[in-house]
């Protein structure tokens, strides 16, 4: 049913650390790992050996530079993948029903059965969450792992999506964004965490955390590191004093 | 927005073949028999042909009924259902038309209301997503209803009224263009709301997710022919519009008429190119391409 639920019983969703995220594509590794190898159809790829590989991802890390008015540039890198928007475009456009969006815990998903790879969905995400699969021709999505997060066959500690359970620096955070005392409730609110292009209207769950501000103060102990003399001594000394006075 | 021949074909078609359904059920010409049969054999190659044209794009076309199911929700499915239901229509009007010379007159009143009711629902289709804001926007409905009359007021040999619609909807189409041009703009979505980074300063991609195309470059990010618009804007005008309008007012002859059909199918065409080729989507602004 593509009608949007007034209200979920909890929101799961990601909290995403720009300041600490290094770039370095494990959460893209594992997330395309493991939904290769299991329950849905496999994340495929096309030609992947060939000179025009092409093939469906869950997430993908962009690389922004950000230059301040008065301050050098920064960059920042920038995972993306699925918001599972409150207010879900990609579900209500569906005609078929394959996409929706579960009461439970928010999670927006896609019965791949159901679905005639018609494309819309995509086309109604703002952000590119959705990528049509290159063989089996039925749109795919962040799942946030639904097979995982419940599935107690895996110990407890490994029961959150893999990219967070992948991540070497810490940057991504798993849990209930409707709880304000949940700690990625706590943590968003710490560190003033934001929605991506809320203008599109979409309310997004996850949110992402902005990067720390950079020193701006010079060390007090700076002064006791400024060189004791600027003058060149030796030959080379020599020859700028006499040159300077020709 | 990536201009897929299926979606373009379907598009174009189906809109002209329910624009002369829409006359024929208005009773422009008055037919029966034969020349009826061949008028609505026309019309329903056009629609139900576009339509066919249509499921090309999917990639399950096995599981199309499907798509019957969310009428409550989904344009998409609502145009199926006004499709079906208006073809339905249609069909019956034409087959006491043709077979018995009756004409059930309300009936196809009726019908040449649905046929503007199911141009519309596809334009809603197009209309609805917010995340291509030149498409987001009444005037998309507007011009596919106009588009729709042209076509069916051309096909159904109607030249008063072809004239008319063809100056109409070609200055609307010039004005569409024109306003559509800053609607992306006027959204105040840029690289700095969409990564949320813009509160800190200037963003600007430093290094793309991936090497190669994906799906979502290919599908939303295309940008190939931006810089000829304002070429194949001119030649789209002049084709759909100008050339058949001078043709229709040149002493009448089938020859002339067929050129004109033929001119404006092509120049149709070509707008609907245009309307998905210069669609910026918002996608667009996470991979420093807009």
């Amino acid at each position: 049913m593509t009608t949007l639920p007034e209200t979920t019983q909890r929101k799961l969703g990601l909290v995403i650390d720009l300041d600490t995220c290094v770039g370095c594509h494990a959460c893209v590794t594992s997330c395309k790992g493991w939904n290769t190898e299991n329950e849905s159809a496999p994340l495929a790829d096309k030609d992947a050996y060939g000179a025009n590989p092409v093939g469906a991802f869950l997430n993908r890390i962009h690389s922004f530079e950000v230059k301040p008015e008065a301050a050098p540039a920064q960059t920042v890198h920038f995972p993306k993948s699925c918001l599972h928007c409150e207010d879900a475009p990609c579900v209500t456009v569906c005609p078929t029903g394959a996409s929706y969006k579960r009461v439970e815990d928010g999670i927006v998903l896609v019965n791949e059965k159901d679905c005639i790879g018609c494309g819309l969905c995509a086309w109604a995400c703002p952000y590119g969450a959705r990528e049509m699969d290159p063989v089996e021709k039925v749109m795919k999505k962040c799942t946030l792992c639904v097979d995982r997060i419940y599935n107690e066959n895996l110990p407890e500690v490994d029961r959150v999506p893999v990219c967070v359970r992948t991540c070497p620096s810490g940057a991504r955070h798993f849990g209930d964004l409707g709880d304000p005392d949940s700690d990625v409730s706590k943590l968003v609110a710490e560190r003033g965490g934001f929605d991506l292009m809320p203008e599109q209207g979409t309310k997004p769950v996850n949110k992402y955390l902005p990067p720390r501000p950079k020193d701006q103060d010079i060390d007090v102990l700076a002064p006791f590191l400024e060189p004791v003399t600027t003058a060149q001594g030796g030959f080379l000394g020599w020859l700028d004093r006499a040159l300077e006075k020709v | 927005m990536h201009p897929a021949a299926s979606i373009i074909a379907f598009t174009t078609l189906s809109g002209m073949g329910f624009g002369l359904l829409a006359f024929l059920g208005l009773g422009f010409p008055e037919v029966t028999g034969w020349s009826a049969f061949w008028f609505f054999f026309i019309a329903f190659a056009l629609a139900v042909g576009g339509l066919i044209f249509s499921t090309f794009h999917l990639g399950h076309p096995e599981r199309a009924l499907k798509a019957f199911t969310q009428w409550r929700t989904s344009w998409l499915s609502r145009e199926g259902w006004a499709s079906v239901g208006t073809l339905g229509l249609m069909g019956i009007f034409a087959a006491f038309l043709v077979l018995f010379g009756i004409r059930l007159a309300p009936l196809g009143w009726l019908g040449a209301l649905a046929c503007m009711a199911t141009v519309y629902v596809t334009s809603m289709i197009y209309a609805s997503i917010r995340t291509v804001p030149r498409w987001s926007h009444w005037s998309t409905s507007v011009m596919f209803v106009a588009y729709s009359l042209s076509g069916g007021a051309l096909l159904s040999g109607e030249v008063p009224a072809a004239i008319l619609f063809l100056v109409l909807t070609g200055i609307a189409q010039f004005f569409a263009w024109k306003f559509g041009d800053s609607r992306f703009a006027a959204t105040g979505s840029t690289a700095g709301t969409a990564t949320g980074l813009g509160q800190f300063g200037k963003v600007r991609l430093f290094e793309g997710p991936h090497t190669s195309d994906n799906y979502l470059t290919k599908e939303m990010v295309f940008v190939v022919a931006r810089k000829h618009s304002v070429k194949l804007r001119s030649i789209a005008l002049a084709l759909a519009f100008a050339v058949p309008v001078a043709l229709l007012l040149l002493p009448f002859h089938h020859l002339l008429a067929a050129l004109a059909v033929l001119c404006h199918v092509t120049g149709v065409l070509i707008t609907r190119w245009l309307f998905f080729a210069e669609a910026e989507h918002t996608v667009s602004l996470f991979y420093g391409r807009d």
